[in-house]
């Protein structure tokens, strides 16, 4: 078996009598879509955060790439490789879509320091930005400002700039949020094409697209993992359609 | 060195430390409830000072001359916050610092204007002039004593309208929730008003009370402005008690430092060399403090974390 | 070409000419103004790149003005009195050679920026701002109290130091090597703000949450923005102090610091030449208002308050409408 590219173990993150994570483990594999869900509270904003390094954990620990990660800046675990998308769109606003490209692939070339010559007159910097807006349908408005963007067309930026990072992880946080259905179809399309190129723990409310996507699919509730499996028996568990529909075993 | 003098300085410490008090409440409220740093917090303190000044010299009487700061500071206070403020309250800090480095600029210049560029004198009323002897045979200003006395009973009065009234239960509400209060049926407009003319009559206090002790000129309230942040920064915004205690640790560590640290220079150097650097190093003990605090807690003693 | 391309050549033409013709006709007063108003501009320059591109507000650059200033009035006293500045293992002599004098001050006020910047970006917003005005005010009274360099009174230097081939005597020899100094540092504040770091600079104020997601550090980021920034603000500082041949803790004080923001709030913040429109504004309204009326800082502050209100921009931002992104 191959070692997992992204893996929580045991996560406990308790905010006062509140045990908003408490001991999650999961693991995110080569080529697949994992997909967390669970209804509102359950923990997953906390769950994102310890992975992605804004919160420390109480216990447990998070590894990518078969290191521990635990004590790693957002930075360092960045340039390891680990590429995340924001439920609320950060981008720097009043910059255009393709600035917004270029600082993810001045990221990834982990050269910012550079004080003279153009961002934009660096032939790599600028294909790499370019190529990633082009698979997202943004190339033509590369030269727009992204505060005049609508909703959706940031949510595809978003995804954009994790792309330029060219990750080992993708970890994306309810990127269909807000996006009509023919946005969400647009969007599944995009990520199924994604895992090939690198994994991606999707944290998402939109149960058309995690059935769509999800190879597997693991159940948040009170900070726990409740059931992992595959779509038909995330489906079938009676404990999940207690705990998450709403139904009555 | 004798243990009176310590015991003088001690007292020194404590008053100036209670003074900048009623200076960083009032800013650290402000910034609590609104969100909004006030740089003209030190013209309020100016305008009491001068207010009390002009008062008692056509009066005669030091307590209306208390009243006259109270009055005048919390009316310029409100004034301005119907005026300028109020518009600032959602813009950046880059906006309200500019806004209230004009209102600085047009506070001095207005007050020059109306009583010249010579500095007022304001007289300790005899009552509370002369020293006092303490236990232990220490002679101390009696006026200085006073201030403390004045200082904690406003800290303690400020302390239980911010825990035990209703007003303070609203000003609460605000630092955590404006919607919230807002939705409770609470006028925000006049609740803002209300919160700023309190801080402004607090500094224009401060500004009375001390312009006894100092000449009362144009100019006057912009180092205590500093101090006073310096004491925020320490304490950490919004928190009163960290007000208190920053306002106490830097009045202590402003005079202590200014006596013991020549003395602790002479030690090691020659006498002049000594005076020279410790009172050189003594400036800057309170920011030596600061910057102490920011390396151990970044959001002071009393502040948030985050 | 854009209008605000436009208004920035014309900016600098007229900056540069106006003592050309003042010294055809002979009016070195006017040189002397002009003089005045590109070193004030070049402080501002300073204070833009950690302010208009990196979004601190720092309240606290007389700091590094001071610095420069006192740079300049150390080495050149001892210069003047013959007097070593370290003797022992090794001799330090002072000098009246401007080139050496700008290095030390630019290394001077930066190694103070990157102190004070490590210290003042543990924090953010408000604090930053509290923070950088009082480690403005503790130069401040240190200056006062350091008696060896004139204490409160400050220093005098009798004659102004000197640059390779030129008089610097003259003043249009004077003005022409500071606005020399302000165009080159206009250029790379442009380049600067275009460049990979101005790039990235520019999201860390926007969305630092963002800047770290692709691996980069926006305090590290502002750091260096804001060493860069106190280095320039640090050399304008020398620059006035040998216009002046004057140096005193004023340079430190709290109001040179808000005036240097004030320079770049009516010019027009993040704008190329904000910092110049508005250094030269406040200097004809001190000259104009100041002659008219003694109390003219209440015009000043009038007109300040309407800019906040009113025009946020600034001047640029009236002429040449909002700021567009780089393209």
């Amino acid at each position: 078996m191959t070692e997992p590219v992204l893996e929580t173990r045991g996560l406990v993150k308790s905010f006062g009598a509140l045990r908003a994570t408490d001991g999650v483990t999961l693991d995110l594999r080569r080529g697949e879509i994992h997909a967390v869900i669970g209804p509102n509270g359950a923990g997953k904003s906390t769950l994102i955060k310890q992975i992605c390094g804004n919160i420390a954990p109480d216990a447990g620990q998070v590894r990518l790439l078969g290191r521990d990660v635990t004590q790693w800046s957002t930075m360092a675990r960045a340039r390891a490789g680990l590429a995340r998308s924001f439920q609320i769109s950060a981008l720097a606003m009043e910059d255009t879509v393709l600035q917004n490209a270029l600082l993810g692939a001045l990221g990834a070339s982990g050269s910012p320091y550079r004080f003279l010559r153009p961002a934009l007159g660096r032939r790599h910097l600028r294909d790499r930005a370019m190529a990633a807006l082009d698979r997202m349908g943004l190339a033509d408005l590369a030269a727009t400002r992204v505060a005049t963007l609508s909703h959706g067309q940031r949510r595809q930026l978003e995804v954009a700039v994790a792309l330029t990072l060219a990750p080992r992880a993708f970890l994306m946080d309810e990127p269909m949020a807000g996006l009509g259905s023919e946005g969400s179809l647009a969007l599944t399309r995009v990520l199924d094409g994604l895992r090939a190129e690198a994994p991606i723990l999707l944290v998402e409310h939109d149960m058309d697209a995690v059935f769509a996507l999800a190879d597997r699919i693991s159940v948040l509730v009170y900070g726990r993992i409740i059931a992992t499996g595959t779509v038909a028996e995330i489906r079938a568990n009676p404990e999940v359609r207690e705990a998450y529909l709403g139904e009555a075993p | 060195m004798t243990p009176l003098l310590i015991v003088e300085q001690v007292l020194n410490g404590l008053q100036s430390g209670i003074m900048l008090f009623l200076m960083a409440a009032g800013l650290t409220l402000i910034f609590g409830v609104m969100g909004l740093i006030n740089l003209a917090h030190g013209s309020l303190f100016m305008v009491g000072a001068f207010a009390a000044a002009a008062t008692a010299a056509a009066t005669g009487s030091f307590l209306l001359g208390l009243g006259a700061a109270l009055v005048a500071a919390a009316c310029a206070g409100a004034l301005v916050e119907r005026l300028v403020i109020r518009r600032l309250y959602d813009r950046d800090h880059l906006d309200q610092v500019l806004a209230t480095f004009a209102l600085i600029l047009i506070f001095s210049e207005g007050t020059r204007w109306i009583f010249g560029s010579f500095p007022l004198y304001l007289d300790i009323p005899p009552a509370l002039s002369g020293p006092v002897t303490l236990p232990g045979g220490i002679q101390y200003p009696l006026y200085r004593l006073f201030l403390i006395g004045v200082g904690l009973v406003l800290a303690g009065a400020l302390f239980w309208l911010i825990g035990r009234t209703r007003l303070g239960i609203r000003i609460r509400a605000g630092e955590n929730d404006r919607e919230m209060i807002a939705a409770l049926g609470v006028d925000i407009a006049r609740l803002y008003t209300l919160v700023f003319a309190l801080g402004a009559a607090l500094a224009g206090l401060a500004g009375a009370l001390v312009g006894a002790i100092q000449s009362v000129q144009v100019g006057m309230g912009e180092p205590v402005l500093i101090l006073a942040f310096v004491v925020i920064v320490i304490g950490g915004i919004g928190s009163i008690t960290g007000a208190l205690v920053g306002a106490l640790l830097v009045g202590l560590t402003d005079t202590l430092g200014g006596i013991f640290l020549p003395r602790l220079f002479a030690l090691v150097m020659d006498p002049a060399a000594a005076t020279q650097t410790g009172a050189a190093l003594s400036s800057m003990a309170i920011y030596m403090l600061m910057a102490a605090v920011l390396v151990w807690r970044p959001t002071g003693l009393f502040g948030a974390r985050t | 070409m854009t209008r605000e391309t436009l208004l920035n050549a014309l900016v600098l033409l007229a900056l540069g000419l106006l003592p050309v013709w003042a010294h055809l006709s002979d009016e070195p007063f006017t040189i002397t103004l002009a003089t005045r108003a590109a070193i004030l501009a070049l402080a501002a320059v300073g204070l833009n790149i950690a302010l208009g591109l990196g979004g601190l507000v720092s309240l606290g650059h007389a700091l590094f003005f001071g610095i420069g200033g006192y740079a300049m009035g150390i080495l050149a006293s001892h210069a003047q009195d013959y007097t070593p500045i370290y003797d022992g293992a090794f001799t330090v002599p002072g000098t009246k050679s401007m080139p050496v004098i700008w290095l030390v001050a630019v290394a001077a006020s930066a190694m103070a920026a990157l102190l004070i910047g490590l210290l003042a970006l543990r924090t953010a917003g408000v604090y930053f701002i509290m923070i950088t005005l009082a480690f403005g005010q503790m130069a401040f009274f240190f200056a006062i109290s350091w008696n060896a360099y004139g204490g409160e009174d400050g220093l005098s230097i009798y004659v102004r130091n000197s640059f390779p081939g030129l008089n610097t005597l003259v003043p249009i020899q004077f003005f022409g090597l500071c606005f020399g100094l302000l165009c080159l540092i206009l250029l790379a504040s442009h380049l600067l703000a275009r460049s990979p770091f101005g790039l990235a600079l520019n999201a860390a104020r926007q969305s630092p949450d963002r800047v770290m997601a692709v691996g980069l550090d926006p305090k590290r980021l502002q750091l260096v923005a804001f060493v860069l920034s106190g280095a320039v603000t640090g050399l304008a500082g020398a620059l006035f102090a040998d216009l002046n041949r004057f140096v005193s803790p004023t340079m430190f004080s709290w109001q040179t610091s808000g005036e240097i923001m004030v320079f770049l709030i009516l010019g027009g913040v993040a704008r190329l030449c904000g910092p110049v429109i508005g250094a030269a504004v406040f200097v004809l309204l001190e000259h104009w208002l100041g002659g008219l009326s003694e109390f003219w800082h209440i015009w000043l502050g009038l007109l300040l308050l309407a800019v906040v209100l009113f025009a946020r921009g600034g001047l640029v931002g009236l002429i040449a409408g909002r700021a567009r992104a780089h393209d």
